[in-house]
């Protein structure tokens, strides 16, 4: 679907109270709205800073190792025949993920803010490890809010997370995943709103977050854009990546918005199959709700009730999605489509054998998808993939599936 | 004259405070909730609070989390509970019935829809406690045009400029939120409700209910003290857990408890 909204408006969003066209907003305790301005206000004046800037800058570059590499997936590519492949390596970051792009940024205003405790929510543990990293870095007392459900199938993680010195609290209410996770960490924070900092893992919840984030995740986007034109002398003809919060799918897309002839696709988690209900595509099979904080796609049921969700990659496992993807989606901007399990599978064991590059199931995804796309592509085409984060953590899992202890 | 606006105009007359008890619908099973409602009203309750439950309750202790997980297994939706609210107007034409919950359910059924079925079966208010006012336009739009009051919180945490905002916006009574945290956490401080109360006062002539921390007797009286009601949950909620496989004792043992309270707050 062509798009018929002003490019430059859509990627001026959010308007002043963290509006996506109908998306988004604030929609939290009456206890966390005073934080949530003065946070706002804060984030507006830091980012607009020089010296901000400079000291994210510097920690990108000299903590986390960025600029990640843009790859040429030459012989995946050449299999399938069609469109060449670039991967973006998020995988290569320090801590093996696009999460700490945000999480050097919230680290950065909450030792501004003088807050001595920072608290995270974590599906695959990934932006758990992300958090606790930061907060090992800057002395900050670190408790991270994991499903029970994910506690187990994220062993690897959860003792990352120890090691640093994090506390990690096991969520046994609901269904036991992310979204309950979520429920908790905003628990705490009502509680000790005084002295804590939440470090949101996505592009969700309340006003500014899904901005905030954005804005902390876009080097991904700024990076590969220059890359591209640097290596290939054009810009890509498509994006591809995966979307569960949306945080690395929007950091990828957000500075190409204004680019009408890139393609922009999402891919979501399609678990057993999106006719079987067992999935977490709330784009594409949900219907606008509020929840976390804002209005976006849910997986509900008839009468508003959140419904359990399925992804064998934790870090999807999540029934909402943030806003702006919501409204990418009703514009025509980008498009989202659902990758099964088994497929997301086959991906993670064909770009291991023929890149050698083990991705997280999460980014499996996202492979998955381009492996389809790319046939129905020329040569001459640039399909550019997010590869958000590194397999390590998901050996257990694949290990799982194949009957093998390890 | 709104039925919540009456009871207060009453009280007020015999100077006494409004006892507001809050159950979740639906908890442990459909059945027991209309029994109770009448047995609330029958101890002591000027007003009802009825929890519509959620799958998220992200403002929520795990008292009234689990009472949600109880009432949703109960099959418990939105339009079950004003089925209930209906079933109870059948016997009480007094008593005002307060909806508290969250946004997501109301979505579902749409606004001016909802606010229809509510009216029509008897409901007085709606509580939405992740709908702060500045999303708040619409919704406040279908609820006056249907005669309801619109109850919002204030948090120890809101602005003078803020609280002057929501007291506006709101109608009814507004809810003072008496501890920083999700219900049924610490113990309040009187003192600070006190002095809190008295600012809210200064702004609107709406009458001030406080709730989150008030644990028993000796608290609904203190509170009660500074305010104009005492809204209670947790230790309700927490009677009827103990009582999930016993139903039949739910409403006259979590009565007992309201009459307590009532006494309690009587004799202040």
């Amino acid at each position: 679907m062509p798009t018929t909204v002003d490019l430059n408006e859509l990627m001026a969003l959010p308007d002043a109270t963290g509006h996506f066209g109908p998306y988004g907003g604030r929609f939290a305790s009456e206890t966390l709205m005073g934080a949530l301005d003065e946070l706002a206000a804060l984030y507006e004046k830091m980012w607009r800073d020089p010296e901000f800037q400079a000291e994210f800058d510097r920690d990108l570059a000299h903590y986390v190792g960025r600029p990640s590499p843009l790859y040429h997936a030459e012989r995946l590519s050449r299999e399938l025949g069609g469109a060449q492949i670039y991967l973006k390596r998020e995988d290569l970051n320090h801590t093996g993920a696009h999460k700490v792009n945000n999480t050097i940024g919230q680290a950065l205003l909450a030792k501004f803010m003088g807050k001595p405790r920072v608290i995270a929510e974590t599906g695959a543990g990934q932006h758990g490890v992300a958090s606790a990293t930061v907060a090992a870095r800057l002395g900050l007392e670190c408790v991270v809010y994991m499903g029970a459900e994910d506690v187990r199938r994220q062993a690897l993680n959860v003792y990352r997370m120890k090691l640093l010195g994090a506390t990690v609290v096991p969520v046994q209410s609901g269904t036991r995943t992310l979204k309950d996770a979520l429920n908790e960490a905003m628990r705490d924070w009502v509680t000790n709103v005084d002295n804590t900092f939440y470090i949101i893992g996505t592009v969700a919840g309340p006003h500014p977050y899904p901005k905030m984030v954005r804005d902390f995740q876009c080097v991904i986007g700024r990076e590969a854009r220059q890359q591209c034109l640097a290596q290939t002398g054009k810009l890509p003809d498509a994006l591809v990546a995966c979307v569960g919060g949306g945080s690395n799918a929007i950091g990828l897309f957000h500075p190409f918005i204004g680019d009408a002839d890139v393609r922009m696709v999402g891919v979501e988690a399609g678990g057993y199959g999106l006719e079987t209900g067992q999935h977490a595509a709330p784009l594409c099979k949900g219907r606008p709700g509020v929840l976390h904080g804002n209005r976006t796609y849910l997986m509900e049921d008839d009468a508003g009730q959140i419904i359990g969700t399925h992804s064998v990659s934790a870090g999807l496992d999540y029934p909402g999605v943030g806003p702006e993807h919501a409204w990418l989606k009703d514009t025509g901007r980008a498009e989202y489509v659902a990758i099964n399990d088994d497929e997301a599978l086959d991906a993670f064991r064909r770009l291991t054998r023929v890149e050698g590059i083990m991705p997280a199931l999460e980014s499996a995804h996202a492979i998955a998808h381009a492996i389809k796309m790319a046939p129905q592509m020329s040569p001459d085409q640039v399909l550019l993939v997010n590869l958000s984060g590194r397999g390590d953590k998901d050996i257990h899992t694949v290990a799982d599936i194949d009957g093998i202890t390890v | 004259m709104s039925r919540i606006q009456s009871c207060f105009e009453k009280l007020k007359v015999s100077g006494r405070k409004a006892l507001i008890p809050y159950v979740t619908a639906g908890d442990p099973v459909q059945e027991v909730t209309v029994d109770l409602m009448h047995a609330l009203a029958d101890s002591g309750a000027d007003i009802i609070e009825l929890g519509v439950p959620f799958s998220d309750p992200m403002a929520d202790g795990p008292v009234i989390q689990l009472a949600c997980e109880r009432a949703l297994r109960a099959g418990t939706r939105l339009l079950d509970v004003l089925a209930m609210v209906a079933e109870f107007r059948q016997r009480n034409t007094d008593t005002p019935v307060v909806l508290m919950g969250y946004l997501n359910p109301v979505e579902a059924i749409g606004y001016r829809t909802f606010m229809e079925k509510a009216r029509e079966a008897g409901v007085d208010g709606v509580l939405t406690v992740d709908l702060p006012p500045e999303e708040a336009d619409e919704f406040c739009a279908a609820l006056r045009d249907n005669g309801l009051d619109a109850i919002f919180l204030l948090a120890p945490t809101t602005s003078d400029a803020r609280m002057k905002q929501i007291c506006e916006r709101g109608s009814g009574y507004v809810y003072y939120v008496s501890v920083k945290g999700v219900t049924g956490s610490a113990a309040l401080n009187v003192d600070e409700v006190e002095s809190r109360v008295t600012a809210i006062r200064s702004m609107t002539n709406l009458p001030v209910g406080v709730g989150f921390g008030i644990k028993d007797r000796a608290s609904a009286a203190a509170v009660s003290r500074v305010s104009d009601g005492v809204i209670v949950g947790s230790v309700l909620v927490n009677k009827i857990a103990e009582l999930a496989d016993h139903p039949e004792r739910i409403a006259p043992e979590v009565a007992a408890i309201v009459a307590d309270l009532r006494a309690g707050m009587d004799d202040a």
